[in-house]
């Protein structure tokens, strides 16, 4: 077996100086009824690279990757190009094989990066400081209402519905157990943007609220100035949670620091993580300087060595399980480590003008998109102020136009009713997201299935 | 894992010694690295796009027009900072790396190839689940290895590390004393258990309570078993735990919190040590996170991703969290909330994370379990205990195993810092010393149930000659701290990118990001 570097003769020489008769000497203390005899019967004995590769190839051959079809999903999960060194950057052993760095002298190279992006994040959201990096935009989220509570004291928190219904979801799922408070509503497209109205979500919040949760942009794309809720926030005692699921949005849109957030979590994955069918993911957790020692997960902080040179460590540990224990602010232990190692050299790799740049691109091709499609008999753009994903009113269901489209090799958006089953106003809402990857002959591909679905299914209108 | 830092000592007492400084503080292949905000610029980019078509921006006041702040390189000045960055890190690519709990197994790399695969790493969680039938199948092929391998009927593969799964356990249990009235409010928690289970068990609204250990290492029965009662929700426990021991009374333990009405959640952190010999099921466990980071091989990245998926019992399965895959007629799909009534599972007590899992970590834990199969993790748990075992006798007649008496350990080998008695010295020195002599330390100070705690473990890919290498280097340390002097421990590590870092002034005035530098700031200080 190829990873198992002991041989026959080593294992017999190896009991023998431990005084062992038998590897099974060294099994005393499990219980005879529950020592199996041999190999669990009915699996597989071990395969050679080659056949391994071989089959896994096969599965993956059974998916519509999206770099070889026209592509328009997002909501929660955006496909930007990659550059090519920061995948064998991070593939570099030093980096791919170590641990958390417990041991900062052997661990700089991990420390520095980690010191970098927080930085990035921290300037991207507009805020003080950022962690080191959380499971996803979904779990951060919830991180963030329970700190909202640790700091006001309070148990009330008002999700916008234009939140990402998933990330909803993982809220309530803890907030049932924990005795938190959730007010969220259901969205609408009796008005256009199929959101909330945040004069309502103003007028909900009260002194018993901890937190107001917004996404920006939502999960239709709708882009919203966020500066009054934060001051009606702050007049009631309130923190303001925004959420970002889109970090490319940030090379273009006003921070949420700038429009007066409280605590800003994202995701993190369009910048050098890719899609992955979901995880690994990366979240992003940022806040202002006085909250920090309500921050969940870890911190890496500056310091120096014994020679007086700078370096870092991991910091601000008395917040943590492993040292609080059922006292921690959070139970999170890893990171996604490598995650924001790939966030940080993409994010090197574009800077400032690189990031502005792909920004506006993804907003210019987003702005043709929705021009192509409304150019459509029966499809209504819903959402007017946009960055790179907007929804669409189809005539139809929406979900069986994904399906129909996905038919023709097209991967043509998310159905509002994926995230919103059985709510009526959603069922023919159809999210589609543009980045940079969209080449000119995708819209066309898009605008030719999406035109034959609704001229078949659409002609008596 | 976690590790515990308490009690030691967190700046530097004396200086270390540079020697020979150079220009420009680089020493042949070590090179110092600035930060990317001192040698980047938010007009310089190592990457090229295509122009920006015309097109009328939608977004009016919301454009953000204030500078960011953000450097960018040229690519091969990218490249070249990164890679200096990492030649500062040890990683199991470079040598032994004992950290005990941690299972850092060799990464092989046929499971990063595939995880590569556009057909893996190139789709949408929320695309069409016509489109995506392998992925679905791949999900629900490990989940079949990881419930055979467990024999538990049941497993949520959503969790996104150890901890998240141990949260995933506990909300199952909150969920099913709930669904029958009963609203149990404690969980014991045994004193040597990853700090993760007491922070999990509280993050779901339940009181911890701590269950000492006895002088053999493991749970004490007895006191475990008089605190039982219809207050208690569960009783959480590491097997093989934290010392490095298999805990011999699991399935009494788990016959009295049964009989107690009480659920017995595992922590799998150390499944290595019994991967393919023994079955958790087959102890009465009901709830159990397997770190795929850990026994699979999927690498920790510098401290994450993780993936934790859980395995459950019959009676636990019904809560077990949204979306799952489920196969029908050859074909699979994903439960989510909205079919989960009509397929039987509206018990579930919901969604841990925004989509299905750590996908990428699936693909590369099922390279690794079909390239070794059942007869090679039979193998991989034989040769780790294996291992540290013969580290454990390799080593406990210069250093002190507080259970070397008790009999062989599993996958790890326990020291504590009696042996340093008289000498001056710390388990933290002896890490140090050992960085100098090119290995990446054990755990230190973990678990708590003994003093100055050096916990190794080697794993199964680790083969003799290094185990021997290492046996004679901590031989000759032991030795060395004996004979003194001391400081060529306390000043440790001399040869490491940096000497040791003052932790106290760290946390002190947290640095948490890079600041200009302003005139004046220095003498402010």
């Amino acid at each position: 077996m190829r990873y198992l570097p002991l041989t026959p003769d080593d294992r017999s020489a190896m009991l023998a100086t431990i005084g062992a008769a038998s590897i099974d000497d060294l099994f005393v203390d499990v219980p005879a009824d529950a020592r199996l005899p041999g190999p669990i019967p009915g699996l597989p004995d071990h395969q050679p690279e080659m056949l391994v590769e071989r089959e896994l190839v096969r599965l993956a051959k059974k998916n519509m990757a999206a770099g070889e079809h026209p592509f328009f999903l997002g909501c929660g999960a955006y496909r930007h190009h990659v550059p090519a060194s920061v995948d064998h950057l991070i593939q570099r052993g030093e980096f791919l094989t170590s641990y958390t760095p417990y041991q900062p002298e052997i661990a700089q190279g991990t420390l520095q990066y980690l010191f970098e992006f927080q930085t990035q994040v921290a300037r991207l959201t507009g805020m003080d400081i950022a962690n080191a990096s959380m499971y996803d935009g979904s779990t951060a989220m919830t991180e963030a209402i329970f700190m909202a509570r640790r700091i006001t004291r309070r148990a009330k928190t008002i999700l916008s519905c234009g939140v990402h219904r998933h990330y909803v979801q993982v809220a309530q799922t803890l907030c049932k157990f924990t005795g938190d408070e959730l007010l969220t509503g259901v969205p609408t497209i009796c008005c256009s943007p199929p959101t909330d109205d945040l004069a309502d979500i103003i007028a909900q919040i009260d002194s018993d609220t901890s937190a107001v949760v917004v996404q920006n942009p939502d999960v239709f794309g709708h882009v919203a100035d966020l500066s009054d809720l934060a001051a009606a926030c702050h007049a009631k005692g309130a923190l303001l949670i925004v959420v970002v699921t889109e970090v490319v949005s940030l090379g273009l849109v006003k921070s949420p620091g700038e429009m007066g957030a409280d605590i800003v979590v994202g995701e993190g994955q369009s910048l050098g993580v890719g899609l992955q069918f979901g995880g690994p993911h990366l979240g992003l957790f940022a806040c202002n300087h006085k909250h920090v020692r309500q921050m969940p997960g870890r911190l890496c902080g500056e310091t120096v060595d014994a020679d007086g040179r700078r370096g870092f460590v991991l910091t601000l540990s008395t917040r943590e399980q492993h040292i609080r224990r059922e006292k921690a602010t959070s139970n999170i232990c890893t990171n996604s480590g490598l995650m924001s190692l790939a966030f940080t050299i993409h994010m090197t790799l574009l800077g400032e003008k690189g990031l502005r740049h792909l920004a506006e691109l993804n907003h210019a091709r987003a702005c043709e998109v929705a021009g192509r499609l409304v150019a459509i008999p029966g499809v209504k753009l819903l959402t007017e102020r946009f960055f790179n994903e907007f929804a669409v009113e189809l005539p139809v269901p929406a979900r069986q136009a994904v399906r129909d489209m996905a038919e023709m090799g097209v991967l043509g958006g998310v159905s509002a009713a994926r995230l919103f089953p059985g709510l009526a106003d959603m069922e023919r809402v159809l999210l589609i997201a543009v980045t940079e990857t969209v080449s000119r002959a995708d819209i066309d591909a898009l605008v030719r299935a999406l035109t034959e679905i609704l001229g078949s299914e659409y002609s008596g209108a | 894992m976690s590790m515990m830092n308490q009690g030691r000592p967190t700046q530097p007492e004396t200086s270390g010694s540079t020697g020979n400084p150079t220009f420009t503080g680089n020493r042949a292949l070590m090179l110092e690295e600035p930060l990317i905000f001192e040698v980047g610029a938010p007009d310089v980019t190592g990457v090229d796009l295509e122009a920006v078509p015309p097109h009328a921006s939608r977004l009016g006041a919301l454009a953000r027009t204030a500078p960011i702040g953000l450097p960018g390189l040229a690519e091969g000045e990218a490249v070249r900072h990164f890679t200096r960055l990492s030649r500062q890190n040890y990683g199991i690519d470079m040598g032994f790396f004992p950290l005990g709990s941690c299972t850092m197994k060799h990464n092989p790399r046929l499971n990063e190839k595939m995880a590569r695969l556009p057909g893996f790493a190139d789709i949408h969680p929320l695309a069409p689940q016509n489109t995506v039938q392998g992925a679905l199948e791949l999900i629900h092929r490990l989940a079949e290895w990881l419930k055979a391998l467990t024999n538990m009927p049941s497993v949520a593969m959503t969790p996104k590390a150890g901890a998240h799964g141990e949260l995933c356990g506990m909300l199952a249990i909150r969920a099913a004393h709930e669904a029958r009235g009963d609203a149990r409010k404690v969980v014991l928690v045994p004193e040597s258990a990853h700090g993760t289970n007491p922070a999990s068990a509280a993050f779901c609204g339940y009181a911890v309570e701590n269950i000492p250990a006895d002088v053999r290492g493991r749970v004490d029965f007895e006191a475990l078993v008089a605190r039982l009662g219809p207050d208690v929700a569960a009783v959480m426990i590491t097997n093989p735990n934290t010392c490095g021991l298999f805990e011999p009374d699991l399935k009494r333990i788990s016959d009295a919190v049964h009989a107690a009405g009480g659920y017995v959640y595992c922590d799998g952190a150390n499944f290595n040590a019994i991967v393919g010999r023994v079955r958790p099921g087959d102890l009465g466990v009901d709830a159990m996170h397997i770190n795929l980071h850990k026994t699979f091989s999927t690498p920790h990245g510098g401290g994450g991703p993780g993936s934790g998926p859980v395995v459950f019992s019959e009676a636990l399965a019904p809560f077990a969290p949204l979306p799952f895959v489920v196969e029908a007629d050859g074909r699979f799909h994903l439960v989510e909330e909205e079919t989960a009534k009509a397929e039987q599972h509206d018990l579930s007590f919901g969604r841990m994370a925004a989509f299905h899992g750590q996908m990428g970590m699936f693909v590369r834990a099922l390279a690794y379990i079909m390239s070794h199969g059942a007869d090679g993790l039979r193998q991989v748990a034989e040769d780790a205990v294996l291992n540290a075992n013969y580290i454990l006798r390799g080593l406990e007649d210069v250093m002190s195993a507080p259970f070397a008496h008790t009999g062989p350990c599993m996958h790890e080998a326990l020291f504590d810092d009696s042996f340093l008695k008289g000498t001056g010295l710390s388990t933290l020195d002896i890490a140090k010393a050992m960085i100098d002599e090119g290995y990446h330390p054990m755990t230190m100070y973990f678990p708590l149930v003994v003093h100055g705690a050096m916990l190794v473990e080697p794993t199964e890919t680790e083969g003799r000659q290094r185990l021997d290498q290492f046996i004679g280097t901590m031989r000759h340390l032991a030795e060395a701290a004996r004979s003194g002097p001391a400081e060529q421990f306390t000043t440790a590590p001399h040869f490491a990118p940096r000497s040791r870092l003052d932790e106290t002034r760290a946390a002190r005035q947290p640095v948490l990001t890079w600041q200009p530098p302003v005139e004046g700031r220095l003498a402010a200080e």
